[in-house]
């Protein structure tokens, strides 16, 4: 366990001393606020059902920013230590493949959280100021940072597989936004070909992070999205598993 | 300590090692020597389990490098090639680092990486940052990282390539030094610093053994051992004429300096006709001005061993 802690917190720093993550932090620091901003102002134009959580969850400029996150974060978990040989040096202290696997898995989502941190106070000032509430009800506002969090598991678990495939970072980082960008574009699905076969409109659906979104930041939770993002991270993180013992072993 | 059994490791298209066996016992400093990819670093890498051989075993301190590798590990302090580091970290922030995913915590930690600071001499630089260190220094930082946990046993690959003579010095002392108490395998392309340090030496050639003793016996062993000098005063037919009858003597060359001969001579390994050079010359009366014999070193032993069938 203190193996696996180092790890990590040597993740989380490395994380931290790149300057692509002050990059990432500005931009998207820039663009919550944004966001909220143009949330704040969509209410403040009339009566609507709508809350400022559900305004701000649900904005295109939110959604394309929130999908560029994970490859900058992502990309150098593997790439990097492949490229600088320092694998070599890590893989033969003794410590276990998938506890360097989590490891580096969890560093991403501890960053990925970081991020996230100022943005609960986007809310609570919301609250202070315009004596209203944020989201119809607590759940509401929570189910929503807990599908972010959902989200932001299994696609740092994509970053993370596409990282351990190369050793070049701009390859992973292309490789997890087209991998990230096709599970929104299957969201969307329904809404392009509205003539589909039920089926896969229901599988369409049911892999759609934005429909997904809607209904937590309406407070509806629903425990079958549970078990899609649980999954997808578990077979995410054991291919990864997978991909690093082998390119190690045929290396 | 080592035990390798027909290890072999096949890359996508090429075959690395061919069924390569050879032992090293405890105690021993061992050279592990070969042209450039012979396999000694594909070898190296196998035994610190960093990957698997295709087929093959091969063992450390009794642990199987592949079936018990945690404990295989925990025996061995290992130096990769070029010793990869990360660059972002300081010095000692570095080895605590590399401390506790050995298993050395609390006040063992604080020990061992003041211990091996002070062995490497790294004390002046245990601030900075890595990425900013010299060559000679991350060299340094690596074989103290290999030493932490005091393993019974060292594999460096290459440890004072891209060093000054004088840090290759150093770096061959604290070898030395560090054979006293660990097992060593090393390997190298400066071959003096062979001879200087080790006690065995293991050849390998396009993945295959082509010797394995001390370097003494290698040298010994020598079908071609070193040549004989003699510069006198003679004509250079005349010299080469006699010279060529004496036992034992091979093959003469001869080249003119000013008005003196200089004769090169390859002999048997075993016949040392220095004496009766000597002798013939004293009858003929040539003035002599050198005679001299050049001692066969590693370097010939590998060459023979590793162009022998090229050239
Ligand atoms: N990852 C790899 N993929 C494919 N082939 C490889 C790989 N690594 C090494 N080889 C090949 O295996 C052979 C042995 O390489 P190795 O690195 O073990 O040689 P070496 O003895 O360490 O050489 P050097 O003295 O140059 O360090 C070489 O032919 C090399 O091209
Ligand atoms: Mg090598």
């Amino acid at each position: 366990m203190t193996k696996f802690l180092t790890l990590l917190s040597r993740e989380v720093k490395s994380c931290f001393y790149s300057p692509i993550a002050y990059v990432v932090l500005c931009f998207f620091l820039g663009l919550t606020g944004l966001c909220f901003y143009s949330g704040v102002g969509f209410l403040s134009r009339g009566a609507t059902e709508r809350t400022v959580v559900e305004a701000f969850f649900d904005s295109i400029p939110f959604w394309i920013g929130f999908i560029l996150i994970f490859p900058p974060i992502t990309m150098r978990v593997f790439a990097e230590e492949f490229k600088m040989g320092t694998i070599e040096t890590l893989m033969t202290a003794p410590v276990r493949d998938w506890q360097v696997v989590l490891a580096k898995f969890g560093g991403a989502l501890v960053f990925y959280i970081v991020l996230w941190l100022p943005t609960l106070l986007y809310f609570v000032v919301f609250q202070q100021i315009a004596k209203a509430d944020a989201a119809n009800a607590a759940g509401a506002y929570w189910g929503s940072y807990l599908e972010l969090l959902m989200a932001g598991m299994l696609f740092i678990s994509v970053g993370c597989f596409a990282s351990v495939l190369t050793q070049n970072q701009m390859v992973a980082a292309v490789i997890s936004f087209c991998v990230i960008t096709f599970f929104f574009l299957g969201g969307l699905l329904s809404f392009f070909t509205p003539n589909i076969a039920p089926e896969f409109r229901m599988m369409a659906s049911y892999c759609s992070v934005l429909e997904h979104m809607g209904e937590f930041s309406k407070g509806m939770i629903d425990s079958r999205r549970f078990v899609f993002y649980g999954s997808g991270t578990a077979l995410m993180l054991l291919l990864t598993h997978q991909v690093f013992q082998f390119r190690r072993w045929k290396a | 300590m080592i035990k390798v059994e027909n290890l072999t490791k096949r890359y996508a298209g090429i075959t690395a090692i061919r069924d390569l066996s050879f032992h090293v016992e405890k105690g021993e400093i061992v050279g592990f020597l070969g042209p450039n990819g012979a396999g000694k670093s594909t070898t190296m890498r196998i035994l610190s389990s960093y990957m698997p051989a295709t087929s093959g075993r091969a063992s450390i301190a009794g642990f199987d490098v592949f079936s018990q590798s945690m404990e295989a590990r925990q025996h061995l302090g290992y130096m990769p090639e070029n010793v990869p580091l990360y660059p972002d970290m300081r010095v000692t922030e570095y080895l605590n680092y590399r401390a506790t995913l050995k298993e050395i915590t609390g006040a063992r930690q604080r020990e061992r990486v003041g211990d091996v600071k002070e062995l490497c001499a790294l004390k002046e630089v245990e601030n900075r940052i890595i990425g900013t260190l010299s060559k000679g220094y991350r060299q340094r930082v690596g074989l103290a990282d290999a030493l932490l946990h005091s393993p019974d046993l060292l594999i460096l690959d290459e440890p004072t390539i891209g060093l000054d003579p004088n840090q290759i010095r150093q770096v061959r002392d604290l070898i030395r030094n560090l054979g006293r108490h660990h097992t060593i395998l090393l390997s190298t392309h400066i071959l003096p610093e062979v001879e200087m340090t080790c006690s065995r030496v293991v050849i390998i050639n396009r993945g295959k053994i082509e010797a394995a003793d001390t370097p003494e016996n290698l040298v010994h062993a020598m079908r071609t051992a070193g040549g004989i000098r003699l510069e006198a005063k003679v004509g250079k037919d005349d010299g080469l004429a006699e010279i060529g009858k004496l036992a034992g003597v091979k093959e003469v060359s001869v080249e003119a300096e000013d008005d003196w001969s200089v004769f090169t001579l390859r002999t048997d390994s075993r016949s040392d006709p220095r004496e009766e050079l000597w002798r013939l010359a004293t009858d003929r009366r040539w003035t002599v001005r050198e005679l001299s014999r050049r001692r066969a070193t590693l370097e010939d032993v590998f060459v023979e061993l590793t162009l022998g069938d090229e050239v």
